[in-house]
């Protein structure tokens, strides 16, 4: 039906980006790099990149983990917002729009501060809750609110007559939704959930308030450790952006590109 | 065989309609129809857009639920809410103005989705069934396309195999032909002329004139929600009796 992906600039435009960025990282350093006897700016930074990448693992999964939740509890929040039942309806769509319109940063707050710091199991068992998974779970919540919205949306972006058609055909709803409505929302889903995953990807340095060693509270502390000077700012800030680019901007390209072959192919 | 079909039998109407009333809010679209069609029928309705037309054919299947007064299919009543949906989807079939061709299945797929999960029959039945039925709608060499792939009049006849594959009693065709590019108008209508011609009993909304002239037993002309003048076409279209019916026959004919 539609022709395989073309390959555009934005199949080199990533990388060559990514490494200009890390270029203007290594100049920004040099050139700072005046005084003697002491490390360098870039060697320091150097020295600190497996602890900084370390704490990037830990956005990583949280990321992961976050979207995983999400889409999970978003989807079935999405189903119970399109119950033709008012009393699943009703709470679905008041949850949605709760964690939709709510700053994450408040969420997370209030998430960090509500769950408590352990947890006892029903055996007896005390089980620490450690405060990188509250803030995941915190991520997931405003995510979920989203995903549960694009669900929504695509269901209802589907033409009348498929159900119409469905129902003269004596599909049940359960039927409808499952063979005829959700194969086709997919394609429409897919775009929009990965812009997601990707805005998650960028907020979860957030959680470096909040006193979780990420990436952002890692190179932070690094800096601290290597004596605070403001040299450092320029090269770490920059590598930190970098790394980040370096995972999200494949994935809006991807997204680009699957919405333009999804909006070319009927 | 499993349904329940009442007393009916086949001296009696196949669809009657008494009474029909339908709003839609204050509107009101369906103002008192009765209709009643003998199995094997093939009646067709025309009248002015607006009159009323679509919303009483889709009352037949129960997609547009009454108002008021009764819709019977082989003696049992549409619009009982006890009524189990499925015994009367499988004896009524529907073709819509717009085909309504599931975009993500093959034509094959299209036909066969419905007795498959539906009627939950053998899949090598269904599939011979189905190549039969694309056979005699003449898109035998079609059935792996996409619906995207094909024009409106073929989108249309897999359309009608789709509806014949469960079998229906009835089969109802709402403006089948109102969407398509004129030359493909044709082949949709010897389709379901094919069809009439094989004794299924068909009710068809429709501005074909000649259309509706050559094929139906009987044909009602509505205005503002009533059936203003029934008879055989030759009556309607060559001795008018009500002024509306005549105004509107001197501007299509």
């Amino acid at each position: 039906m539609t022709p395989n992906w073309t390959v555009s600039r934005l199949t080199w435009r990533a990388p060559v980006l990514a490494a200009g960025l890390c270029v203007l990282a290594t100049l920004a350093a040099m050139a700072q790099d005046g005084s003697t006897g002491r490390p360098s700016a870039l060697a320091t930074l150097i020295t600190w990149v497996p602890f900084i990448l370390k704490g990037f693992g830990l956005n990583l999964v949280m990321s992961v983990l976050a979207m995983a939740l999400a889409t999970v509890s978003g989807v079935i929040l999405g189903f119970m917002q399109i119950s033709p039942v008012t009393l699943i309806r009703l709470p679905a769509k008041l949850v949605t729009n709760l964690f939709r319109n709510s700053p994450w940063l408040v969420i997370l707050f209030a998430i960090m501060f509500l769950v408590p710091f352990q947890i006892t199991l029903p055996g007896g068992d005390k089980v620490m809750v450690p405060d990188w998974l509250k803030a995941t779970f915190g991520f997931s919540l405003p995510v979920m609110a989203n995903v549960s919205e694009i669900l929504r949306g695509a269901v209802a972006s589907i033409p009348s007559g498929q159900w119409e058609s469905a129902e003269s055909l004596a599909f049940t709803r359960g039927q409808t939704l499952r063979h005829i409505i959700l194969p086709q929302c997919i394609r429409r889903m897919l775009p929009p959930w990965m812009n997601w995953y990707a805005l998650l990807t960028l907020m979860t340095p957030m959680a470096a308030i909040l006193g979780v060693n990420e990436a952002l509270g890692n190179t932070q502390a690094a800096m601290e450790a290597a004596g605070s000077r403001p040299e450092f700012l320029i090269p770490f800030y920059l590598f930190l952006m970098t790394i980040f680019f370096v995972v999200i901007y494949p994935i809006s390209i991807c997204t680009r590109r699957l919405e333009k072959r999804f909006a070319t192919g009927s | 065989m499993m349904s329940p079909t009442g007393n009916w039998t086949v001296e009696q109407p196949i669809v009657a309609l008494h009474g029909v009333h339908k709003s839609f809010g204050s509107l009101e679209v369906l103002k008192g129809i009765d209709i009643d069609v003998m199995k094997g029928e093939v009646v067709c309705i025309i009248g002015p857009s607006g009159s009323g037309k679509s919303t009483l054919i889709r009352t037949i299947n129960g997609l547009t639920p009454v108002s008021k007064g009764s819709v019977k299919v082989e003696g049992i009543e549409v619009h009982d809410a006890k009524l189990d949906k499925l015994a009367l989807r499988r004896k009524v079939g529907i073709v819509f103005q717009q085909y309504n061709l599931f975009p993500h299945r093959t034509v094959l797929q299209n036909v066969m989705m419905a007795p498959l999960l539906v009627l939950r029959e053998n899949r090598t039945e269904v599939e011979e069934r189905a190549r039969a039925l694309l056979a005699k709608v003449k898109l035998k060499d079609k059935e792996n396309a996409y619906p995207a792939e094909l024009s409106g009049g073929q989108q249309q006849r897999v359309a009608i195999a789709r509806s014949l594959c469960m079998r229906p009693d009835v089969m109802l065709f709402d403006e089948v032909t109102a969407a398509l590019d004129p030359e493909t108008v044709k082949e949709v209508l010897v389709t379901i002329r094919d069809l009439a011609m094989d004794g299924m009993t068909c009710m068809l909304v429709t501005h074909e004139m000649g259309f509706a002239r050559e094929i139906s037993d009987r044909v009602y002309f509505t205005d503002a929600g009533r059936i203003v003048e029934s008879g055989p076409p030759s009556q309607i279209f060559e001795t008018p009796q009500d002024p509306r019916t005549q105004e509107f026959l001197s501007k299509v004919l």
